[in-house]
């Protein structure tokens, strides 16, 4: 019985300093503004743990294999995911990537060489008379 | 390596193995559903029966022009710069017969070699050759060396010194990496049959095509001339040929 009152009160403790951990984090939480009006390819919580092997599954066939466009190309990412006020996904403490790269601690070098605003990427329709 | 199970079979350690992957594949495949849709969409892997080539005409091209240059420049967000750090994918060449003074000018770049020295040294397999032989490098792998621009006999790679903000969304490019002539690989992979240079081309000196295909019009072009490949004693098959020269 002593036992049980002990993890009781153990996993009680645990919870309210998991709480007190959440509210008065030293880092604070990322704060974006993003488009809403849409959904994306996946859920949040898929996009938030799988969203780099989709880019890097992704890369290696428009690279080698000249598969491009879709709905998980870069460029189509930031269509919604680029700053309202800045225009990039970079650069600005509110911008998406960054904001949310800065407070997890993961270097985000996709920008140094890919272009962090959405640009017009023509497409074939747009070319052709 | 093997155990006998209750059932008397035998559970080998690459029977667990492939077990092992299967399930790991049914936890992905939420993630690779989706990219197995967008692949639909997009098109499929581009195919070894194509090869994509240029012909110049050294004969039409205009001494002085340098139209295809900025063409370049333009499309691929090159700074154009003459700065020795600035990098070039196409640049003219100039020639002059010293006995009797002809004069012949070309553009010079990639030239898409079948058999591509620069593919042989890289390092980390970063400059490879796509199935429609155009050869490219790949920057995520790509580390710098700079091998491959020793290697080719053509100079036709640059390596990027300064980082750069202005980048094309269709053409990303960074600093570290080795890169040159794409044949506008992201026009192709769009559908589009011409490349920036050869649009720009006033003369029409330079003509894309498919060489592997007879129909083509620079397929029908090289049934008429006689077309080079520069230093075709090196025997690498370029995709680039030159009248004229």
């Amino acid at each position: 019985m002593a036992r049980i009152a002990r993890f009781v009160l153990g996993a009680a403790l645990a919870a309210a300093a998991l709480a007190a951990g959440a509210q008065g984090s030293r880092v604070p939480a990322p704060k974006y503004t993003v488009d809403q009006s849409t959904t994306c390819v996946a859920p949040p919580d898929v996009m938030r743990r799988t969203h780099m092997q989709m880019l890097k599954h992704r890369r290696d066939r428009t690279v080698h294999q000249g598969v491009r466009g879709g709905d998980e190309a870069l460029t189509r990412c930031l269509e919604c995911h680029a700053s309202k006020t800045t225009g990039a996904a970079i650069g600005a403490p509110d911008a998406f990537c960054q904001s949310c790269h800065q407070y997890v601690g993961v270097k985000l070098d996709c920008f140094d060489c890919h272009q962090g605003k959405p640009g017009a990427v023509r497409s074939v329709a747009a070319r052709s008379p | 390596m093997s155990a006998p199970n209750a059932n008397g079979t035998t559970l080998t350690r690459r029977g667990l193995l492939a077990g092992a992957a299967a399930l790991a594949g049914a936890a992905l495949a939420p993630g690779v559903h989706l990219i197995e849709i967008a692949r639909a969409k997009t098109g499929e892997p581009v195919s070894s029966k194509v090869r994509w080539g240029l012909l110049i005409d050294a004969n039409r091209c205009v001494e002085g022009c340098q139209k295809c240059v900025s063409a370049c420049n333009e499309e691929n967000g090159l700074e154009g710069g003459t700065r020795p750090v600035d990098v070039q994918w196409i640049r003219k060449v100039e020639l002059k017969e010293v006995r009797t003074g002809r004069k012949a000018s070309a553009p010079v770049m990639c030239q898409h070699c079948a058999k591509p020295p620069c593919v042989d040294v890289c390092p980390t397999g970063a400059s490879f050759k796509r199935a429609d032989g155009i050869v490219l490098v790949d920057r995520h792998t790509c580390i710098g060396c700079r091998y491959c621009m020793m290697a080719c006999p053509y100079k036709a790679r640059s390596f990027v010194h300064e980082p750069l903000t202005q980048q094309k969304p269709e053409v990303p490019r960074g600093k570290g990496c080795v890169e040159s002539c794409t044949l506008c690989v992201h026009r192709i992979d769009r559908g589009e049959r011409n490349t920036a240079c050869a649009e720009a081309c006033p003369t029409k000196a330079i003509v894309f095509g498919d060489l592997n295909d007879p129909e083509s019009a620079i397929s029908g072009r090289l049934r008429e001339v006689q077309a080079t490949q520069l230093r075709a004693d090196l025997r690498l098959d370029l995709g680039v040929r030159y009248v004229g020269l």
